[in-house]
């Protein structure tokens, strides 16, 4: 446990080497070796540590390393006085963190074995940039996830904000890719926004950023029950933070643009891992949000619209990987939706599930594209079963475990915020039922379009049968002739089967008590979603006329034993899953009928169901709209300011030039006319009076000679005259 | 037989200077102004002995022969320009010796 603080830094230093001197000097083999072998390394550490986090009792599973000093303690105002305002570099492994850190560095891993075979076709120097943008996204991932203040979590929150656009706009010579980026960034530089602010009130409120420490202040406040008080303002900052981060309504139009990426980079960031973050933060600040229960409601409603809302439009897409794309918006729905029951350790179960099922499911698509040379249109596919059955197996496995059919990791995962939602709201329950019923259609009429049916896509040459993988690299550029589609090589099919592996057996984890298991995870997961035991039996004996409502928000957030709160006998509690897998299994049903055993069918409902249909594919118009409210607004108002320093602010400049020249013109006429004038006119007159008077000098002596005699005489005679 | 007394001393130089005077200002040879000019400075010589005669000073007599002298260099450095002259204008006119103006 005490090397944790290698875990971020390993990929921190495959990053800089790879960055520094990767993309001069090293060759594709060493640039995806670093990388690798740093996330590798980075995973053992994380396993073994994770090991020795389990050898603890539960009450002392946290473990704090503090690598120095970040910013020094500075007197600050609060709320309550003066207090120090101190960050540093600190970072706690504790159950939550742990398990993050695992899959991070788990998912991680393997996507960047995969990553070696699937950027093949790139250049040498984007090779290096493509590894060393990965593992930077790991560096800053791994600082968000075991950081111990709400600073360092903030440093790696914007970190991978910006590794995400980097790679997003991974091929910037592509217009669309580079937009994409962009978009990605300013929504989440929205969210952040909110989430900025959020550090501040919490600072402002407790004085301090750790997490431990908000969370026992925080649990000695009231429950804000009633009102909407600072607690709740808290976690509604925080909340906007995570939609940005998450790809919530109204922030989630980022998400299916960053499929411009590469597809590992898809899988990691935008599916497994950095989306997962908002949850993560949700989570991590438990206690707070237990104690604003109004937010918790919010982030409930929020959650399942999302969900729903992404499914439908996921019903109708033809992008292979756009159609995942609103799947990760749909199940990152159900995790706020989890988290707005209460049910924290329901909602990080499901994050972990779903980052082994829906990267599978990414890779797997990633592998469908490389088949098919860069084509990503699901109606140029279908029957590759026969070509790529790694990749079939594979993927029917992550789709069966998203789908939620027993014994697949989705099903445990689901159901139980499926069960947690019906205890808390059925209308919520109802709207995530049908979710899921639409879930499990989306992701089978992607199956059925990708591997069944009739192959539709164009035709190859069958002469040349080329060696598997050798032919051609990600699709990108599509050098060469292609060959029709194959499987992948192998290595990318290693981390396939490994992820299919975690699909199925990462549910056993957290098998329900109806079931006859004991919910591992939540039992383990618990400490990190209360306030330390000490302060907590304060708050109990404190709030002992705390309203109902508050004892019911604080037993959601003592997760496992239900003791107190609702509970189903275990005959409904089957029920219910009963019904959850006849709804997937359903939902399976309407698409093999409609996409494999009748393909016209979807077509005729397309036409008759014309106008929902439009929407969908249109995705309800939401950057329609957004383009012309925020964009339009944005920009109009930027061209306003334009025009506004065009004329104003130029013009005052230009007016004060123009100003200056006037002046200095006036200067200049008067320096010309009147004071050269005056010096003019004085040499004028002396010239001109010159001409008079030099008719006396004649130059003849004798003139000058009588003049000087009349002279004297005159004199003479003046002197004599008057003497 | 009247003595003589300094007033006819008086009248003769003043007599000659006024033939020196009116020989410079009406004569046109510059030689003959040159003489003129010889004709007032011994008018002057001439006071300046009467009076040393008259007081039986001997300064006035110092003084006519330092006049002379000077007279002297006058003439040679006059004649002097007088003959460079000539050599540029072929005339001695006074009338034509008009290039000391504007």
């Amino acid at each position: 446990m005490s090397l944790i603080w290698l875990v971020p830094l390993l990929p921190g230093f495959g990053a800089a080497l790879n960055g520094l001197l990767g993309i001069r000097f090293f060759s594709k083999r060493a640039a995806g070796l670093v990388a690798c072998v740093t996330m590798g390394l980075a995973f053992g550490i994380s396993i073994w540590a994770f090991v020795g986090l389990l050898g603890l009792a539960p009450a002392a599973r946290a473990y704090d390393v503090v690598l120095a000093t970040w910013i020094p303690p500075i007197p600050l105002e609060t709320a309550h006085g003066i207090g120090a305002f101190e960050a540093p570099w600190g970072l706690r492994l504790d159950p939550l963190s742990g398990l993050m850190a695992l899959v991070v560095t788990g998912v991680g891993f393997l996507i960047h074995v995969y990553s070696i075979g699937y950027m093949d076709g790139e250049t040498r120097g984007a090779y290096a940039r493509y590894f060393s943008y990965l593992n930077l996204f790991c560096f800053f991932m791994l600082t968000l996830v075991l950081g111990s203040n709400l600073l360092v979590m903030f440093v790696g929150w914007e970190g991978v904000g910006l590794c995400s656009y980097l790679l997003i706009g991974y091929w910037y010579e592509k217009q669309s890719a580079s937009d994409a980026g962009k978009k990605a960034f300013i929504v989440n530089r929205i969210g952040d926004w909110g989430f900025v602010l959020g550090i501040f009130l919490v600072f402002f409120t407790f004085g301090t950023l750790d997490f431990r420490a908000v969370a026992d202040a925080a649990a000695s406040m009231p429950v804000e029950a009633a009102g909407f008080g600072t607690l709740s303002l808290i976690c509604l900052l925080l909340f906007i933070g995570a939609t940005g981060k998450s790809a919530q309504i109204p922030l989630h139009v980022w998400l299916p643009d960053a499929m411009e990426g590469p597809t590992p980079v898809s899988a990691l960031i935008h599916a497994a891992t950095m989306v997962t973050a908002g949850v993560y933060v949700v989570a991590r600040n438990a206690v707070l949000f237990t104690h604003a229960p109004m937010v918790m409601q919010i982030v409930a409603i929020v959650g399942v619209l999302t969900a729903l809302m992404a499914a439908t439009i996921g019903l109708v897409q033809n992008d292979i990987k756009r159609v995942l794309a609103y799947s990760t918006v749909s199940q990152l729905g159900y995790m706020f939706l989890a988290t707005g029951v209460g049910a924290f350790a329901a909602a990080v179960f499901h994050l972990m599930t779903h980052a082994f099922f829906k990267a599978l499911l990414f890779l797997g698509s990633g592998s469908v594209i490389h088949a098919m040379a860069g084509d990503q249109d699901m109606r140029r596919m279908g029957a590759l079963k026969k070509y790529m059955p790694v990749t079939y197996v594979t993927m029917l496995i992550g789709t069966l475990a998203i789908a939620g059919i027993p014994p697949f990791s989705g099903f445990f995962s689901k159901d139980e915020i499926l069960y947690r939602t019906f205890l808390d709201n059925r209308l919520l329950w109802a709207l995530a039922a049908v979710t899921a019923l639409l879930t499990a259609f989306y992701m089978f009429r992607l199956m059925s379009m990708t591997f069944f049916g009739g192959y539709r896509g164009p035709a190859w040459q069958h002469g040349a049968d080329a060696a598997p993988g050798g032919g051609h690299g990600a699709g990108h550029g599509g050098h060469g002739a292609w060959h029709g589609p194959h499987e992948s090589p192998r290595v990318m099919t290693v981390p396939l089967m490994a992820l299919a592996v975690g699909a199925i057996v990462a549910g056993f984890v957290g098998v329900p008590q109806a079931l006859w298991g004991n919910n591992a995870i939540e039992h383990f997961l618990e400490p990190s979603f209360t306030a330390s035991a000490a302060v907590r039996g304060e708050a109990v004996a404190g709030g002992a006329d705390a309203t109902t409502d508050a004892a019911r928000a604080e037993t959601g957030a003592e997760a496992a034993h239900e003791e107190g709160g609702a509970h189903l006998s275990r005959g409904a509690e089957w029920g219910l899953m009963l019904f959850s897998v006849l709804l997937a299994v359903t939902g399976i049903w309407i698409a093999w009928r409609n996409y494999v055993v009748r393909p016209q069918v979807a077509a005729s409902l397309a036409e008759r169901f014309a106008g929902p249909h439009r929407m969908l594919t249109n995705k309800y118009y939401v950057d329609e709209l957004y383009g012309a409210t925020f964009v339009r607004g944005t920009l109009d108002g930027a061209r306003g300011l334009w025009t506004f320093d065009r004329r104003v602010v130029d013009g005052a400049v230009d007016g004060s030039g123009w100003i200056t020249r006037l002046s200095a013109w006036i200067s200049h006429m008067l320096d010309t006319y009147v004071v050269d004038g005056l010096v003019n006119l004085l040499g004028w007159v002396t010239g001109e009076g010159s001409y008079v008077l030099r008719r006396v000098q004649t130059g003849l002596i004798q003139n000058y000679a009588l003049l000087m005699l009349i002279g004297v005489f005159g004199l003479l005679t003046l002197y004599l005259l008057t003497r | 037989m009247v003595p003589i007394t300094p007033a006819h001393y008086l009248v003769l130089s003043a007599s000659l200077f006024v033939i020196g005077v009116i020989g410079v200002l009406v004569r046109r040879n510059v030689i003959v102004i040159l003489m003129s000019i010889e004709l007032m400075l011994n008018a002057v010589n001439i006071n300046l002995v009467a009076f040393a005669r008259e007081w039986q000073h001997v300064v006035g007599q110092v003084f006519a022969v330092f006049v002379i002298v000077v007279a002297a260099a006058e003439a040679a450095v006059g004649l002097g320009i007088i003959l460079a002259f000539y050599r540029n204008k072929e005339t001695v006119n006074i009338d034509e010796m008009n290039l000391m103006k504007w």
